[in-house]
């Protein structure tokens, strides 16, 4: 392998650009120089795996290891959750076989043919849909996030990974038809405020939607990132709520029933409503306020001093990033990140930062801003106001740690 | 051609009010009506005033007996929790350094634990339980919660009649709520 010649220039590239290499070396690089491929490399010399020998296409396997981030030891996975592994990823679209889950009694495998949407309550004329009914709609397709309300519990803040903190958001394109179109399809009654709409699953999971919400920008989804959704995701039909607490958008959609009042359902009253310090619980609580983290480098990594390019992501339920503002010395000055275009509605925001460590140790955060002029506030303040027991909407800054070995470590822990 | 086809396409939306007001007459035709005997079957939603709860009815005494086959294996035998969420205790505890929400300290609306019950419980055969069972075990978490006497039976409009005592407990939304 040493005697081909091929290795010369690499050794080259190593003495000429030495600040880069050595960072490299620490992340293993300069073990993957030396077992650099000869110049014509082994599947140079074979033709490779046929054509269409996947059906379904699926990562190399050595990417085997960019999985979702699955709790191990929970007392039950029937209602439960896994995380985007964040800091894994480039861009601001998540694949579909990596976006979070939250499941709240499993995930039914349902038939289209056998599935119906039912339009019932505050209408002039009730409906029966087909999932082919509603592909007849005119049809829209938008780049959103969605993330879980609890992402993570003011008392869950200890994990390791950017995933394990905030890994209950992912983004995806969403298409379908505006609610909008289908609600005016069987005729909104002039008393109707709320829409109540229920999923096929074990928990006939239910949520109330205000009537401006579903006249605004809420979707009847059935595709994500081009393809039909995936069963974890509420496959063949879904509500999408832009900006609003994940388990709002319900999955595997059978039923909506207009109203003028909401269900105070469990899950809008003893569930994902959010308790304060006077014991009064928040209710009704459904943007997701403006937030980021830094997923690279983020806790569990390790750098070596020179030359790195932060980069995260950053998003908001009220619409769109305005600036991702940086620190590299612990929140004693903060610097503008460039934000990578399209910079989209309610969608995530990939911000990146140049950077050279000079490999003392030092903290990094971020912290968004959104076009509302709201600025993402640290874990002090938001605490101060909201105490460590509402569980939800934690959207503080997220602190990572760099120790002057290089790890990277979670700054709250 | 093709511009003024998507120009008149665009004035066709926009007269159309895509995204708009809900209340047109403007229709696709598109699905087929629903009966009421379709819309009475699928529609298991409770109000929090009780007002749709079902007939039927089940005594604390009959609950016992359902929460002790259906549910206790999750919830133990007097709703301390385990696989599953503790439902009894905690009153008093909600303003305090360890708040514990319970049906008993944290849910507002005594029909909509009908509902949750009915829809989502037990969570191994949701939907399994008749609706007397369900009154019945809805009493029973409730007597457990020392909300209800032991010889109680509730139905319709004795559910509906439980004041729970968190029912004054929730507030509108104030955020955005953190100055920086």
């Amino acid at each position: 392998m040493n005697d081909d010649g091929t290795t010369i220039p690499a050794r080259r590239r190593f003495l000429v650009q030495g600040t880069a290499a050595a960072v490299g070396a620490v992340a293993g690089g300069a073990r993957a120089e030396q077992a650099a491929p000869p110049g014509v490399s082994d599947w140079m010399k074979a033709p490779g795996a046929d054509t269409g020998g996947q059906p379904y296409g699926t990562p190399s396997r050595f990417e085997a290891g960019i999985i979702r981030n699955i709790p191990k030891g929970l007392k039950q996975y029937t209602s439960a959750s896994t995380r985007t592994p964040l800091q894994d990823l480039d861009g601001i679209l998540t694949p579909n076989g990596l976006f979070y889950e939250r499941h709240h009694g499993g995930i039914p495998d349902i038939d289209p043919a056998r599935h119906r949407l039912l339009i019932h309550g505050l209408v002039e004329r009730p409906l029966v849909l087909t999932i082919e009914d509603i592909r007849r709609f005119p049809s829209e397709s938008h780049i959103h996030f969605l993330e879980c309300s609890g992402n993570p519990g003011f008392e869950a803040i200890k994990g390791k990974t950017a995933s394990d903190l905030v890994g209950l958001v992912s983004c995806a394109e969403w298409t379908g038809v505006r609610l909008a179109t289908v609600l005016r399809e069987a005729g909104l009654k002039p008393e109707a405020q709320w829409v109540v709409a229920e999923g096929a699953d074990a928990a006939a999971m239910t949520r109330s939607i205000p009537i401006e919400k579903c006249l605004d920008d809420a979707l009847l989804v059935y595709s994500q990132n081009g393809e039909r959704l995936r069963p974890q995701q509420g496959y063949p039909l879904r509500v999408f709520l832009p900006g609003f607490e994940g388990n709002m958008s319900v999955k595997w959609l059978r039923r909506l029933n207009v109203s003028a009042e909401p269900a105070y359902s469990r899950e809008e009253t003893a569930k994902y409503t959010d308790l304060m310090p006077d014991g009064t619980a928040r209710q009704f609580t459904f943007v997701m306020e403006a937030k980021s983290i830094i997923t690279r480098p983020s806790g569990t990594q390790r750098i070596a001093p020179g030359f790195h390019e932060i980069t995260g992501i950053a998003w908001t339920g009220r619409g769109r990033i305005r600036a991702v503002q940086v620190t590299t010395d612990g929140g004693r000055s903060w610097r503008d990140a460039a934000l990578q275009e399209p910079v989209l509605n309610r969608a995530l925001t990939r911000f990146r930062l140049p950077w050279t460590w000079d490999g003392q140790p030092t903290t990094i955060a971020s912290r968004a801003i959104d076009d509302t002029g709201y600025v993402q506030p640290s874990f002090e303040d938001l605490t101060a106001v909201r105490g460590l027991k509402s569980f939800y909407h934690n959207n503080a800054v997220v602190p990572w740690r760099i120790a002057a070995d290089g790890e990277v470590a979670n700054g709250y822990a | 051609m093709a511009t003024r086809n998507v120009q008149a396409l665009a004035a066709a939306f926009c007269a159309f009010g895509i995204g708009g007001a809900a209340h047109g007459a403007e229709r696709f035709r598109i699905g087929r009506p629903a009966t009421e005997a379709e819309i009475a079957a699928w529609n298991i939603d409770i109000d929090r005033d009780g007002r749709k709860l079902p007939p039927g009815h089940g005594s604390v005494a009959h609950g016992r007996t359902v929460f002790e086959a259906q549910c206790a294996s999750c919830h133990g035998s007097r709703g301390e929790g385990g696989t599953g969420e503790r439902l009894v205790g905690g009153q008093g505890t909600l303003a305090t350094a360890k708040p514990v929400k319970t049906v008993g300290s944290f849910w507002p609306y005594a029909p909509t634990l009908f509902d949750y019950i009915r829809r989502a419980m037990p969570m191994n055969a949701p939907q399994s339980l008749s609706d007397d069972d369900v009154y019945a075990v809805s009493g029973y978490v409730l007597h457990l919660n020392g909300l209800a006497p032991e010889d109680a039976v509730f139905d319709a409009h004795s559910l509906a009649a439980v004041r729970m005592p968190n029912r004054d407990g929730f507030v509108p939304d104030p955020r955005p709520d953190v100055k920086p």
